[in-house]
């Protein structure tokens, strides 16, 4: 790596918690518009009714549930993908982590607020919640949005804290850094971290917990997700390959956003010291592996589907393939699987540049893959009579919308009031000789006091 | 003896007049779309006459099968429902109360049969359907779902003037609205666990069927296939 010494990584990472340009300002502003666009939206539907979208008997969700299970994907990019580099010491994870984690708790708190926008009287929303209740009824415990609710809150929850761990000890570099308010805030939310030997070492211990607990809640999440379709008798639905079908595209278009969110603080916050190509392009080998995965879970789904010839399997089989879904189902076969594969197979190509162009492939292609799941198949279920299609309208395409202008608002500030890059982890990986994690420990300690 | 409800429709006598459609109408307080909102899809019919052609022109034949909830033993709109608004009853019956509903419509999606219905705006009635509304049924609010009932208000009718009179609910005594507009007597509304009486009867016989059986839903309702082919 570059010969960055300790100061000026201090100095360029706390840059942007430091100095305010109006870029930021405008940004903030237009991000915070096409947000409150969505709320407009949501307001007016609450208002109207569910009516004010495009659903319809039989398509009871669309873009709703869409948005969804999309985002609640997008969030595995973070911290799973940050748990196994951590677990299996990858050096070039350092600068990655907490880009991938903070994408991880909000994209699952933008995922998590569809259950709650799609119902038909939102304000009743706490009955999913199992809570004392004059009603004296308990949640349906064999409903899968029971357990959504269950594992959704967990991962949230395990996932902020595998978040906030690593960023004690820069929260407290910050507190030292700074004098006023900031010193305040930053100084309560470092818990009085002070970089002893003792810290540095619980510190570690519970981040080794959190990576490994974090695994398999990750997984588990991602399939609870599918299993609110494989468990209904519908059509297409109805299957055992949906739960690793979900978590690797879950995971698949996880990478995608982190590789387009690195990019764009790359060039935002001038990270180009930090942010390699090379972790571009090992992030971008992972992203192509899942294309290949993503494109053999495809396959296998199609080829039985169609080898089996079921009545109403068949129905949607053909509605997708080539009939009015066709074209939404060839553009997603392409930004999924020929794009990052053309792209990304080739060492030429496997530029920062390249990498972002399969990365907005990758998160259009998984977008309508999780419409494509749904939407066909309510629209060609068993009955032909009760066939129907779907045209999305303005409230439901604002939402969508909304979705992404919250998760660049809520990531440009928190870029802007905590260290994006995790400046610790970065200073004990620029030390070439710490490689035993008890070396690194003491070390890191030692880096503490030296350059607090 | 607990009653199970059960139906029975013989699809050689339904001519598809919609007579029953109507009568449900005007019996659950079922409110009018309006062209435009039905164009979308979203028309409320707990049951509805479905049609299908059979053959190519000259030589069609139109098929009618009237289709509602089926009232499944195994009803997978019950378990997938987060608040129980979809339950089971003591007499087999898959009712829904519209109080605990959320609108979260998964039961709909999970029904095989397509039979739910969803409140997208607060009901409306074409005048002068706003002044016949039924004082026994409820008017569901915006947002929640619902489905045929097996005209429950009239099943807990007949069995409290049962009761009254110290006797049990003679066959035949309820009818739902359906059952009882049918002119061709194609709908039959009874207790299927009274051996004797004409629903179970004809769901015994040999030209029983039920729908989408593979689905596995245990429905109650009996199809009487068609014996005549002309």
């Amino acid at each position: 790596m570059s010969k960055v010494t300790a100061e000026k990584m201090t100095e360029d990472l706390l840059r942007p918690l430091l100095k305010t340009s109006w870029h930021f300002y405008v940004l903030v502003v237009i991000l915070g518009g096409i947000v409150s666009l969505g709320v407009g939206a949501f307001a007016y539907q609450v208002n109207q009714g569910i009516g004010v979208w495009g659903l319809n008997w039989p398509v009871f969700w669309a873009f709703d549930i869409t948005n969804f299970v999309f985002w609640i994907g997008i969030s595995h990019a973070g911290t799973l993908i940050s748990a196994i580099l951590r677990l299996v010491n990858a050096g070039w994870r350092r600068p990655v982590t907490r880009c991938a984690e903070v994408i991880t708790a909000f994209a699952l708190m933008i995922g998590a607020s569809f259950p709650i926008v799609h119902l038909g009287r939102p304000w009743l929303f706490f009955w999913l919640a199992p809570y004392p209740t004059e009603r004296e009824i308990w949640p349906n415990f064999r409903s899968p949005l029971v357990w959504d609710f269950f594992a959704i809150s967990t991962y949230l929850t395990g996932s902020v804290l595998f978040l906030y761990l690593p960023t004690i000890p820069d929260f407290a570099l910050v507190r030292d850094k700074t004098t006023g308010w900031r010193h305040t805030v930053y100084g309560a939310l470092a818990l009085g971290w002070s970089g002893t030997t003792k810290q540095w070492h619980r510190l570690e211990t519970a981040m080794q917990i959190m990576a490994i607990a974090i695994i398999p809640v990750a997984v588990s999440v991602h399939t609870i997700v599918s299993f609110d379709f494989s468990m209904a008798p519908v059509p297409m639905w109805h299957s055992t390959i949906f739960g690793p079908y979900f978590v690797a595209g879950a995971i698949f278009s996880g990478i995608a956003a982190l590789i387009i969110a690195m990019a764009a603080l790359r060039k935002f916050l001038g990270l180009e010291l930090y942010l390699h190509p090379v972790h571009f392009e090992n992030l971008a080998k992972l992203l192509l592996m899942m294309s290949l995965l993503w494109g053999y879970f495809v396959f296998n789904e199609r080829l039985t589907t169609w080898y089996g010839n079921g009545p109403s399997e068949i129905g949607v089989f053909w509605a997708t393939q080539r009939g009015p879904y066709a074209p939404l189902f060839w553009t997603m076969v392409i930004c999924n699987f020929v794009l990052p594969l053309c792209i990304l197979s080739f060492k030429k190509l496997r530029t920062i540049t390249g990498c972002v162009i399969a990365s907005i492939g990758v998160v259009i292609g998984m977008w309508l893959e999780r419409f494509l799941i749904i939407v066909p198949a309510l629209s060609h279920k068993f009955l032909p009579y009760a066939y129907g299609n779907y045209r999305p309208r303005a409230p439901e395409i604002l939402l969508l919308i909304a979705t992404f202008g919250a998760m660049g608002l809520l990531y440009t500030l928190f870029s802007k009031f905590v260290p994006i890059i995790s400046i610790w982890e970065l200073k004990v990986g620029e030390q070439p000789e710490l490689t035993e994690p008890r070396e690194t420990r003491d070390e890191a300690a030692t880096l503490w006091r030296t350059h607090p | 003896m607990a009653h199970r409800w059960g139906m029975a429709v013989d699809l050689d006598r339904c001519t598809g007049c919609e007579a029953c459609v109507v009568a449900c109408t005007a019996e659950n307080n079922i409110a009018t779309a309006g062209a435009e909102e039905a164009a979308r899809g979203r028309a409320i019919h707990w049951i509805r006459v479905e049609r299908y052609w059979e053959g190519e022109f000259p030589d069609a034949k139109l098929k009618f099968r009237p289709v509602l909830c089926q009232q499944c033993s195994a009803a997978p709109c019950e378990s997938v429902c987060p608040t129980y608004a979809s339950h089971h009853t003591d007499e087999g019956l898959n009712a829904q109360v519209y109080n605990r509903c959320v609108g979260t419509r998964y039961c709909a999606n999970a029904c095989p049969y397509t039979v739910r219905y969803f409140n997208f705006y607060n009901p409306s009635w074409d005048k002068p359907l706003h002044l016949q509304l039924n004082p026994d049924v409820s008017v569901r609010e915006v947002g929640v779902m619902e489905k045929c009932t097996f005209c429950v208000q009239r099943i807990k009718a007949g069995e409290r003037q049962a009761r009254e009179e110290n006797r049990e609910v003679k066959d035949g005594e309820i009818k739902p609205a359906c059952a009882q507009a049918c002119p061709a007597t194609a709908i039959v509304f009874g207790d299927l666990n009274d051996p004797e009486s004409q629903v179970s009867r004809l769901a015994a016989s040999g030209r029983g069927e039920k729908l989408l059986e593979d689905a596995g839903a245990e429905p109650n309702i009996t199809y009487l296939k068609r014996q005549v082919t002309a």
